[in-house]
């Protein structure tokens, strides 16, 4: 990150709610919903926000769903937001994340004071077969594709490599479905608000084995927004609608890529692990220690059992941000959980615990919310609840919107109005100072980190 | 006693000329939304390219990878420039064996597979071989699926009348 970089603030999100379909709007008037609830929650009425407003960046993933080519003007122009610059940008999974640090990089260059971040997905327009299958074609058509595409088998095979690895167990990845699935259930924006236990989501469907149908995100329509300023571009907000916001600064950001076929990820020596990959807190004697030992028992990084894009996303955003230890000074974190496996995967990609623990470190309690009940005895006491607004499984994963869900649900902890916004304060952690956002894209090809702080 | 029926949602429909218009058009915005169904098939002339001379050794039963004349790396699943130094790779045959690196049954999948379920999708290792194929593994109970899978010793099996796709290869138990 360019030391000449400027201050950017996030002052205020908006999100439709997330629903199987919405055959009672178009895609641009879903997008206007969630712009609208943003404009307002600034305090502004529309034609002084369109005054003020400088560019905008669109957020969608698949031109499949919705049949439609340049769908990002179309959004543009219902949201009469024309002549003003704006694009497009599409990262699979990840494009939310990779909006939202657009919109961050167009206020950090100078370029822009208040930036307009909107995202967006419509996937009722086919059938949950052919939307499976739209999805999968974001792997290799020429070798991948055409053996079987389907994401979830993807994700099963990368974590049948975690429970050979680790001996990470389905009971684990099952903890965290029903910590998001309850955790959502005081989420009014949540598509999926179900108490569930450990004992539903073994027994609910197999899909793909050894993910069952509870331990796997749905599919969704609906929409996300996120308004982003420069000092100026604050100050010019508050001018104009005579109130003070709470400040929430981007403090770092960071991006990592790995390639599109699994079976090309490389299998890394120790060395390299550590020349490339390692975090600050992996640098001392014990940690080395650990990793020795793994890698004497044939283990090769990242495989196909943990995501390097992840880990090199979290690196370089603590890295920009100074963080040392992501667990004791990250207050939670809404990170990309399409899978229970994923969820654990990426505790351990974004340093939460060492390669290796996530399983137990997911049924620990340390990322449970203060609060909620859960039916669980769990032997720790929360230390940072991760997916505190019940995530990607519960809440659904309209993909454009997903990333920009998540920092508006980040901002709403942040600023401490989780209760204005869901209409229950149960979810609203104890004066949370810094979360992170996390956006990953198919089997962790692109992914984001953002860290965002309270000032 | 009520006996409980599930009646099949399915796409088929009615052609429809017209719909109830209100005579007051201040109630339009009550109207519930028109949906169609519209289909929509392309057909694409998809070109292999530089990967062709894969899908060519399976019709001939040959399987086939690329190695790094610079650096040695060898990838599974060709790629005609190295993933480690960008030179340009050869071709080269992959061992007659290999084994399961990690796999999983699916029960569902996108449209185009779904009739085929259960299937086994597996990653398959060589010895000396850097990277990984993705294949179908056969032989195989899919109700029985276990970790004791990984590890399983395998060998390709080959499509008599080749569809020059790459499931014209799958393996079985060696």
């Amino acid at each position: 990150m360019s030391q000449s970089a400027k201050d950017v603030y996030v002052v205020s999100a908006g999100v439709s709610k997330f629903a199987k379909a919405r055959p009672d709007k178009t895609f641009q008037a879903i997008v206007k919903e969630a712009v609208d609830y943003t404009v307002k929650d600034v305090g502004l009425e529309y034609p002084k926000f369109l005054e003020l407003v400088d560019g905008s960046v669109a957020s969608y993933f698949s031109d499949h769903f919705t049949r439609q080519l340049m769908a990002g003007i179309m959004a543009q122009d219902y949201l009469s937001l024309c002549p003003k610059p704006s694009h497009r940008v599409e990262g699979g999974g990840a494009t939310g994340g990779i909006c939202f640090q657009e919109a961050y990089k167009n206020i950090a260059s100078g370029d822009m004071d208040i930036c307009l971040a909107y995202g967006f997905e419509t996937m009722s327009h086919v059938e949950t077969w052919k939307g499976n299958e739209f999805i999968a074609l974001a792997s290799d058509i020429n070798f991948d594709y055409p053996v079987g595409g389907f994401y979830s088998g993807y994700y099963a095979m990368m974590v049948v490599r975690h429970m050979m690895e680790f001996g990470t167990t389905v009971e684990q990845m099952a903890h965290v479905s029903v910590k998001n699935h309850n955790n959502a259930f005081h989420n009014s924006y949540a598509q999926k608000r179900q108490r569930l236990t450990i004992k539903d989501v073994r027994n609910s469907p197999m899909v793909a084995w050894p993910l069952t149908r509870l331990d796997i995100c749905v599919m969704s329509d609906g929409a996300a927004a996120c308004l982003l300023t420069s000092e100026e571009g604050l100050n010019k907000l508050e001018k104009a609608s005579g109130k003070k916001y709470p400040r929430v600064k981007v403090r770092a950001i960071g991006r990592g890529t790995d390639a599109m076929r699994m079976s090309d990820r490389p299998h890394q020596s120790f060395e390299d692990f550590y020349k490339y990959n390692a975090m600050a807190n992996e640098q001392d004697g014990d940690s080395k220690k650990y990793y020795k030992e793994l890698w004497a028992k044939h283990f090769k990084y990242p495989g196909i059992h943990s995501f390097r894009a992840g880990r090199m996303a979290s690196k370089m955003a603590y890295e920009n941000g100074g963080i040392k230890d992501p667990l004791k000074e990250i207050n939670f974190v809404e990170l990309h959980d399409a899978y229970t496996s994923s969820e654990i995967q990426t505790y351990e990609d974004m340093g939460l615990c060492k390669y290796g623990e996530g399983g137990s470190f997911a049924a620990s309690g340390k990322t449970f919310v203060p609060g909620v009940e859960y039916g669980l005895k769990l032997e720790s006491q929360p230390v940072c609840p991760v997916n505190p607004s019940g995530g990607l499984i519960a809440c659904g994963h309209p993909v454009g919107a997903t990333g920009l869900m998540q920092a508006a649900f980040a901002l709403w902890q942040l600023q401490g109005a989780i209760g204005k916004h869901f209409g229950d304060a149960t979810l609203q952690l104890n004066n949370p100072k810094i979360g992170a956002i996390h956006s990953h894209a198919g089997t962790g090809t692109y992914v984001t980190v953002s860290l965002m702080e309270r000032i | 006693m009520t006996h409980k029926q599930i009646i099949e949602e399915t796409l088929d429909g009615t052609v429809l000329f017209n719909v109830p218009f209100p005579k007051n058009i201040a109630h339009l915005k009550e109207m519930s939304p028109i949906i169609l169904k519209h289909p929509y098939h392309v057909e694409y002339l998809h070109s292999y390219g530089q990967d062709s001379p894969w899908f060519a050794g399976l019709a001939n039963k040959k399987l086939l990878g690329t190695e790094c004349p610079k650096c040695g790396y060898k990838h599974t699943t060709p790629k005609l420039s190295c993933m480690r130094c960008g030179a340009e790779t050869e071709w080269k045959e992959l061992p007659p064996e290999g084994k399961v690196h990690s796999f999983t049954v699916c029960h569902y999948g996108a449209e185009e597979f779904l009739k085929e379920t259960p299937f086994i999708l597996a990653m398959i290792e060589f010895e000396g071989w850097n990277t990984l194929l993705l294949s179908r593994l056969v032989g195989l109970d899919p109700q029985q699926a276990n970790l004791k899978w990984v590890g399983t010793k395998v060998k390709p099996k080959f499509r008599r009348n080749s569809k020059f796709k790459p499931t014209d290869v799958w393996f079985v138990p060696a």
